[in-house]
């Protein structure tokens, strides 16, 4: 089944036709109508005249998540408040989370982009599709929910937690589908397995679209063959809209569809651009955003993109499973966190000192995660309740920047390692 | 009525919930010929706070703030139970009557019969009442 043959079938040359021209109107519409590009086109000497051919894309300059902060909250967006039908926020690197703005065909392209994904997955009418992601602010519920809704499938918002009332819709409405966060797909079957529920068996869950997090070829096994599915990776951020790509039947990595996005590889070290195959860093330009373009946008995920054409017939290009990151970033529970926002909250709350470690690990299928934080000279109280409630303190902060619960461990001053990079500053103990 | 003279200084010291914290302030102390008269473990989910009456308040902190140790001085009082069935009700009623709360205490047998630590939240008032209902405080001198 395609959602739309004709543009999921087009000769690869037709497709590269189509890139060229999306990309040379956006250059020229960035380039005429927003100061953040015509400035950073200016700096980098080039003009929507010298992209001639679609590889001229490389001339282009790079966009960075930093770009979003220093331009907080919509100061690149190139629609007016008039345009925009929608806002997502996700966490930023520093104090100020990442805002991203939708116009009605923002919406749409997401959501078409999730529909033919969907569709190649093997869903469509007929399908009740249980979204486990969170609706909100986060890109994940929203984004399935369209996309779910569009293809004609019936949609079972049930978003995050409680999942043993999950557990009970998905077997009296008989959810054939599930879209969540693999270890929490993980985290369901055991607790179904406690209610004495056999995914398997007892219901008719066939199909996991499975994201947000990195995951293993491994742990794809461990899933299909313990709860009877098949699972298909999701791939998406949310300055690109959401989750956007998904693998088709062939579970061979990403479809990126080419009239949404043009991918490159590229040396994160250089710039450079990468043959196909080879490993890099994923760089995105979103041919046809309104309210915020993304030209080169550098997600910072390391990945290969594979450029023959797919057994399932799909023209496009396909990217791998995520291998790695180029910065510091986790991913806890499916939400991003830096290790910089936790030193940013930090630096608000005078009862501790600037040091910190952050410990993961895996509490059933779940991830935990632990701050280890000093207690400052000044702060210590020979009441166990003073510093019960720094802690407290300390937790609600990070909770509401991080968006995800967080342990804290009071430790004494000078305890925690100094001076030794950014690599002693997170302990990861999860395996897959 | 000079209350000062009942006011004892307590030395708490933070310490992370793992082996060797203990042996390591203890060593410290030992290591400056500082006594230890009393002492408490109060402990919380990943850290304690440990509690002493020593000799030496001045040398003990002065020594455990050069190890890095986070410690404060506590004012706290120390009074006298009869060692007998009964002792710790009188002392805690005349407290719970004058509406003083305790926040902590801890108990050692001392040379001359059992001495109950007591941290208030109104020192004075405590010692006064303590000093009234005709119990014993013992004097900072007593320690240190």
């Amino acid at each position: 089944m395609r959602w739309d043959p004709r543009i999921e079938e087009m000769p690869r040359e037709d497709l590269q036709r189509m890139q060229y021209k999306l990309l040379k109107s956006l250059v020229y519409r960035l380039y005429s109508f927003s100061p953040f590009y015509h400035d950073r086109m200016k700096e980098q000497k080039v003009h929507p005249d010298d992209i001639r051919k679609l590889s001229d894309v490389q001339k282009l300059p790079f966009m960075f998540k930093r770009d979003l902060r220093d331009n907080y909250p919509d100061k690149i967006f190139t629609a007016t408040k008039d345009e925009l039908v929608r806002y997502h926020v996700s966490s930023g690197t520093t104090g100020k989370p990442t805002v991203v703005g939708y116009t009605q065909n923002d919406l749409n392209n997401w959501t078409t982009s999730l529909a033919r994904g969907l569709t190649s997955a093997g869903l469509g009418r007929g399908d009740v599709i249980q979204v486990s992601y969170g609706y909100g602010l986060f890109t994940g519920g929203l984004g399935m929910h369209y996309g779910a809704e569009r293809i004609g499938a019936t949609v079972l918002p049930t978003s995050v937690g409680n999942t043993e009332r999950q557990i009970e819709l998905m077997q009296d409405l008989g959810a054939t589908a599930i879209a969540c966060t693999p270890s929490y797909l993980l985290h369901i079957g055991e607790v179904a397995e406690k209610m004495g529920i056999n995914i398997k068996k007892d219901t008719l869950l066939r199909t996991g679209i499975l994201g947000a997090e990195p995951w293993t070829e491994g742990m794809r096994n461990r899933i299909q063959e313990w709860l009877g599915i098949r699972a298909y990776d999701i791939y998406g951020t949310s300055e690109l809209s959401g989750p956007m790509f998904t693998e088709c039947a062939e579970q061979k990595g990403f479809h990126i569809w080419s009239d949404i996005a043009l991918v490159e590889i590229i040396d994160p070290k250089t710039g450079e651009s990468l043959e196909a195959e080879e490993k890099g860093e994923l760089t995105i330009t979103i041919l046809q955003k309104e309210a915020l373009p993304m030209i080169r946008y550098r997600i910072g995920d390391i990945t290969t993109m594979e450029e023959d054409i797919c057994a399932c017939g799909r023209t496009h290009p396909r990217i791998q499973r995520i291998q790695g990151r180029v910065d510091d970033m986790l991913i806890i529970r499916g939400i991003n966190v830096f290790p910089s926002q936790i030193e940013y909250a930090l630096m608000a709350i005078p009862e501790v000192g600037e040091h910190f470690q952050i410990v993961v690990t895996r509490k059933g299928a779940l991830d935990d995660m632990l701050v280890r934080v000093e207690l400052n000279k000044e702060s210590f109280s020979d009441k166990i309740n003073d510093l019960m409630q720094v802690r407290q303190k300390l937790e609600h902060r990070l909770r509401n920047s991080l968006n995800v619960n967080v342990d804290i461990e009071l430790v004494e001053p000078g305890s925690l390692p100094r001076f030794e990079g950014k690599s002693k500053k997170v302990i990861d103990k999860r395996s897959m | 009525m000079d209350t000062k003279k009942y006011v004892i200084k307590q030395i708490s010291i933070f310490s992370e919930n793992r082996p060797g914290r203990l042996a390591a302030i203890a060593h410290a102390l030992g290591e400056e010929k500082i006594n230890i008269l009393a002492f408490s473990i109060a402990e919380a989910n990943g850290f304690g706070v440990v509690r002493a009456l020593v000799d030496h308040p001045e040398k003990a902190h002065d020594k455990l703030l050069s190890l890095g140790f986070n410690i404060a001085f506590t004012d706290v009082i120390a009074v006298h139970m009869k060692d007998q069935p009964g002792g710790l009700y009188e002392v805690a009623k005349i407290l719970g009557d004058a509406g003083i709360n305790i926040e902590y205490s801890y108990a050692y047998s001392g040379k001359e019969g059992a001495v109950l630590i007591l941290r208030v939240d109104l020192v004075e008032e405590a010692i006064k009442k303590i000093k009234n209902s005709g119990a014993t405080l013992l004097e900072r001198s007593v320690f240190h």
